[in-house]
């Protein structure tokens, strides 16, 4: 991979973190393809195979609907996300696709709380190079933490 | 053996009969203390699994009933037991995986093993060690492993389901259900083989009732879940039925989808969105199924420890596994049926977004539990207001009513406020009482 993928790599990464963090979520869907897997997944599923997901969105549709969701319909306590996120692994490179993954933490913070990790996992990517820059074809958000404390709202 | 319990804390009950639930049924360290020996520990069964997750010999996954870790094991002939995980030497929890394949238990301090039974069956040096023709320590002569194996729970599987219990004496799973419940529990489980799905945990920070009680209260989800109402799944004007046992502790909460949209009863539903479309209606591709037999969504509590849901394609248990007081965890299993094809399994997945720690319906139940919770906190003293519907615990037809919620506090005083027990006949119903012995409990 030369130097200027890379960097275009990193800068959408950071872009989509700063996307989540800042709560712009209707830009959120902007980052993938209309034809998308966006998985947030716990690692016991994952490894064992087992297809269940937290979060299981399989078109760009979906993830305006989940969008939707948590600026309309869900209730629940008003929180900021902060993500942490490795440099990316880039595992393959092509004319048309990266394939990467990248170590991420997410910090919860709740009005009048103190900062806690609320989950940390992998990001596991498959970026496809178009017209319009990079995008996610699929992200699969696997994560270790081992409950969920309470709830999940956001994106990952 | 009997239970040796502190002093008891009284409640004051305002109101009529259960009709106010003082804040402190929530935050009192004593009464959970009770509970869980009261409910978990002694003459209830409670969920621990599901046969498909443990389907070969040697298959075992790690769970809870209230605090006390278990282990469910599948044996070499097939069978299922259920032991709690504590070796019988020096208390230790030796089973630190949560699932796997075993051909026996090794405690890993001091090696003693134990069959998939739980008989003990390997002491290292029982008989000592020779040194210069003479024979150092070993374990007295009298030492009996028959007499150390691990605490064996009684087991009770139906179609699929496992429960155990501490409690010997214990009454079938069939009577504790009773025959109303037992009739919906069967719908879903009817000896069809199960697939696992997968599994989601969250950590709520509410006392562990909050969870029954939100799957007792058909009065909330047309109001806090927007989603339900804006698409029929659940709206104050469908078809339902509220369905308890003989004592009120476990319930159904039945219903049939009607059309979505707006209706006399969306007016005056603040969260109800009329122009509410979904991008992808994939979300809500529901497919009818035969054995539904009618209703769209059962809902089912089975105390203390389940719930059952059903909600169109989307099916799963719920293990309520307390923590504290203050907070517990609810861990789902997600699954569905050997003859689904790759399509229904999909349908199924994706309806999993609706529930779960994220989903579209469940989120927000979590949320306000732990408001709840943050409420009692604050005003021990206080009380809620459980009317809806009346005062009295019945069953009914519609979903105007909080008679579940009633009905399980009518069962909680009754287990609770009995004295001091030594043996099960507290949950015993009317008729037919189950005498029984608690066994004592190794390993403490």
């Amino acid at each position: 991979m030369n130097f200027e993928t890379y960097q275009a790599l990193l800068r959408f990464y950071t872009d989509y973190a700063a996307c989540i963090d800042h709560g712009d979520l209707d830009r959120w869907p902007d980052f993938f393809l209309d034809d998308c897997v966006y998985r947030v997944q716990p690692r016991e599923n994952y490894d064992r195979g087992l297809p269940l997901a937290t979060m299981s969105l399989e078109s760009k549709g979906m993830l305006k609907d989940r969008v939707y969701g948590v600026k309309e319909t869900l209730f629940h306590d008003p929180y900021y996300q902060r993500h942490i996120v490795g440099a990316p692994m880039v595992l393959e490179d092509t004319a048309e696709l990266i394939v990467s993954e990248a170590n991420y933490v997410v910090i919860r913070t709740k009005p009048g709380e103190p900062s806690e990790v609320y989950n940390a996992g992998r990001y596991l990517d498959r970026i496809r190079r178009t017209a319009d820059g990079l995008r996610f074809e699929q992200r699969l958000c696997v994560f270790d933490s081992e409950l969920i404390p309470n709830s999940l709202i956001y994106p990952i | 053996m009997s239970t040796v319990e502190t002093p008891r804390t009284e409640l004051t009950w305002p109101g009529e009969g259960t009709s106010r639930i003082p804040y402190a049924a929530y935050t009192s360290e004593e009464l959970y203390r009770r509970e869980l020996e009261r409910f978990f520990y002694r003459s209830h069964w409670c969920y621990v699994g599901l046969e498909a997750e443990i389907p070969e010999p040697g298959n075992f996954k790690r769970t809870v009933i209230g605090e006390r870790s278990v282990i469910v094991v599948r044996d070499k002939d097939g069978a299922i037991n259920v032991v709690e995980n504590v070796c019988a030497h020096r208390g230790v929890a030796f089973c630190r995986a949560r699932h796997g394949t075993v051909k026996d238990f090794v405690c890993p301090y001091h090696q003693w093993s134990y069959d998939l039974k739980g008989n003990l069956q390997g002491v290292p040096f029982r008989r000592g060690v020779k040194q210069d023709g003479q024979v150092h320590g070993g374990m007295p002569k009298d030492f009996d492993p028959k007499d150390n194996g691990l605490n064996k729970l009684k087991v009770a599987t139906r179609n699929g389901v496992i429960f155990a219990s501490f409690d010997h004496g214990i009454e079938s799973l069939e009577d504790f259900l009773g025959p109303d419940v037992l009739h919906y529990f069967d719908r879903v489980f009817d000896g069809r083989k199960l697939t696992i799905l997968g599994y989601s945990r969250q950590r709520i920070p509410g006392n562990w009732k909050l969870m029954q009680e939100n799957i007792k209260d058909p009065y909330h989800p047309g109001l806090l879940h927007t989603w339900f109402i804006t698409f029929g799944l659940w709206r104050a004007d469908q078809k339902s039925q509220m369905v308890m046992d003989a004592h009120g502790r476990h319930a159904c909460m039945i219903s049939r989808r009607n059309q979505g949209g707006a209706s006399e009863v969306t007016k005056g539903v603040s969260s109800f969105k009329e122009d509410m479309t979904l991008n992808d209606p994939r979300f809500l591709d529901v497919q009818p199924e035969p054995w539904w037999g009618g209703p769209t969504a059962v809902m089912m509590t089975l105390f203390p420890s389940v719930i059952i849901q059903q909600q169109v394609n989307s099916v799963s248990t719920r293990h309520i596994q307390p923590v504290g007081k203050d907070a517990f965890d609810f861990v789902w299993t997600h699954f569905g049926f050997e003859e689904d094809d790759a399509e229904m399994t999909q349908r199924r997945l994706r309806q999993a977004n609706l529930f779960g720690p994220a989903g579209f319906v469940s989120a927000d139940d979590g949320e306000v539990i732990e408001f709840s919770q943050q409420g009692f906190r604050q005003r021990p003293e206080h009380a809620t207001v459980v009317e809806m519907g009346g005062r009295e615990v019945e069953n009914t037809d519609h979903m105007v009513t909080e008679t579940l919620i009633r009905g399980m506090y009518r069962y909680w005083r009754k287990v609770m406020e009995a004295g001091p027990v030594h043996t099960s006949t507290l949950a015993a119903p009317e008729s037919g009482v189950a005498q029984s012995k608690e066994r004592g409990r190794r390993c403490t």
